[in-house]
């Protein structure tokens, strides 16, 4: 079977302003197969959400190959959809009209993009509020906002990157129990970014560790746990400290190195 | 700044708190208002005490009452050139369509040299020297090219107008969140619905908040058109009351200039509530308590 996502040998340098060269990922190589569910985990700075670029077209690789559902990516790639870090929500449309700006793009009429976008939004459990402006809806809200905007695309891979670090605690869980409802319905191939090994193990089938910059993959681990899950719940079975302690013995080096290197550059 | 509504341990009940703040609203609109008519009267009646004293010379200086007066004739009988609201429809009119003519081609060429960086570049230089040159001189130039009619005025408003808008409208598309453009792109949008659905809406607060000035600059240009050789409007009626030494035609010219101004600022304003509507209300509008 093709794998849905394949990243081989895959380097990406930046131009530092300063001139310099900056290697953000290094001879980094990930697969994942359709349909899965994976996280990816790491410190600070490690290229996290470079990986993401990559995959989504947004970036160039500057080595390697990316390869999305069996075919290289140039520039954007279709079907795909991308949660964001920060609040990418359109601040001018409603929601409504935001849920309703990927299949509009996509040529239908603006009636058929918001009957669509009708739906989406009581599955995001949001019905009464199509008329709001993203200033007037809570964080938590506008995270469903986005994700209902990035599903109601159907796309094959899905990308997020931190989507849920700026919520607190209860409203995290909270949408990461319905992502993952969601998610069993379409059954798309997700790449989660997170800092968060907790959050990682509860909602992912593999979990991949990337070591402190140049990123790289330093490990991938399989998450056993049965689904469905509750990730409050999940939290408490002794499988899972069992398979949190595993990962964390390999993430705590790269975070320590992660941590020397910024006292340097501090002290410097 | 925001002092304790009520003293710990003993809350006020919502209801109150509500009135209260209504109270304390409407308390401070009326001082404003009061102080408003303070500061008028108190200037005013110090120039209308000071010319009729003799102190300052009214000749020169005009004189309140005499500029009511003034106005009082225009209104009720005619001016120099004919009626008083044809004088103001013509500078009304010369400046509302320059206000657009210029307002346009700023968004337009803003946009475009804001999304396109190798057009920014070439023609930055240009657009810099051309914005130091002191613009309200093309007056002269258009009155020359395009003759004494409306053409010329239309012109140097534009042009005054064009400045403003530009740099506003181009600084608003390159400070669009790098964010919402890849989440467009994502999406499916292309190039031109990044354009028309994120870029402009997006630009649109530095454009508008343009706007504001730029009517001013508008009827500027009008009037300096005006003055450069007219037959009709309000620009025209100042040089014609300059001419006869009429101090208080002048002031009442200004006068009529400044509530045209006033009334299309709350167009602007009203306008500017509709669209950005999306933009949270500013916080500073709250009254504490």
């Amino acid at each position: 079977m093709t794998p849905a996502i394949e990243l081989r040998g895959v380097t990406k340098r930046f131009l530092t302003p300063s001139g310099g060269v900056y290697t953000a990922l290094r001879d980094l190589n990930l697969t994942v197969q359709p349909g899965e569910f994976c996280a990816v985990v790491g410190p600070t700075g490690c290229g996290k959400s470079t990986t993401l670029a990559l995959i989504s077209g947004l970036e160039p690789a500057s080595e390697g190959e990316v390869l999305v559902l069996g075919k290289p990516v140039h520039g954007i790639a279709e079907d795909i959809g991308y949660v964001f870090q920060t609040d990418a929500v359109f601040p001018w449309k409603t929601v409504l009209d935001n849920v309703a700006a990927g299949p509009r793009y996509h040529g239908r009429t603006t009636g058929q993009a918001r009957s669509m976008a009708r739906e989406w939004i009581s599955r995001v459990g949001l019905s009464g509020f199509e008329d709001r402006y993203p200033y007037q809806l809570s964080g938590g809200m506008r995270k469903r906002v986005a994700l209902a905007q990035s599903l109601i695309n159907e796309p094959q891979i899905l990308l997020m990157d931190e989507p849920f670090s700026a919520l607190d605690v209860q409203t995290r869980a909270l949408m990461e129990n319905e992502l993952l409802s969601l998610w069993a319905n379409t059954r798309a191939s997700v790449v989660f970014v997170t800092h968060d090994l907790e959050e990682a193990i509860a909602l992912a089938d593999r979990v991949f560790v990337i070591s402190a910059g140049p990123g790289t993959v330093k490990a991938n681990y399989p998450v056993p746990l049965s689904r469905p899950r509750n990730v409050t719940e999940i939290r408490m079975q002794p499988q899972f400290s069992q398979i949190y302690g595993e990962i964390w013995n390999d993430l705590r080096d790269e975070v320590l190195v992660s941590y020397e290197r910024q006292k340097l550059s501090g002290a410097a | 700044m925001t002092a304790p509504s009520s003293a710990p341990g003993n809350p006020a009940p919502i209801t109150d708190l509500s009135a209260l703040r209504i109270r304390a609203r409407r308390r401070r609109q009326l001082n404003i208002y009061g102080l408003r008519v303070l500061v008028a009267v108190l200037v005013l009646g110090s120039w209308e005490l000071t010319t009729r004293i003799g102190i300052v010379d009214q000749f020169f200086f005009g004189q309140p009452s005499g500029i009511a007066r003034q106005l009082w004739i225009w209104i009720t009988e005619e001016t120099a050139l004919g009626p008083l609201w044809q004088q103001v429809l013509v500078t009304m009119e010369e400046t509302v369509l320059g206000f657009i003519v210029g307002t346009v081609l700023g968004v337009v060429i803003g946009v475009l040299l804001g999304r396109n960086r190798l057009l920014a570049d070439v023609f930055s230089i240009y657009i810099k020297a051309a914005n130091a040159i002191p613009r309200v001189v093309l007056g002269a130039l258009f009155a020359i090219s395009l003759g004494l009619d409306i053409r010329s005025k239309v012109a140097t408003a534009a042009i005054l107008v064009f400045f403003v808008v530009f740099f506003n409208a181009f600084q608003g598309v390159r400070e669009v969140e790098r964010n919402l453009i890849a989440n467009a792109r994502i999406l499916g949008a292309d190039d031109r619905r990044l354009t028309t659905e994120v870029i402009i809406p997006s630009a649109l607060s530095w454009i508008i908040a343009s706007l504001h000035i730029s009517f001013g600059l508008a009827l500027v240009g009008a009037v300096v058109g005006e003055l450069f050789g007219a037959t009709q409007g309000v620009g025209e009626l100042i040089y014609s009351a300059e001419h006869n030494f009429n101090a208080n035609g002048v002031f009442a010219g200004m006068l009529l200039l400044a509530a045209m101004a006033l009334l299309a600022e709350a167009i602007i304003t009203a306008l500017e509530n509709r669209l950005v509507r999306w933009r949270p209300p500013a916080v500073g509008s709250e009254v504490q308590i």
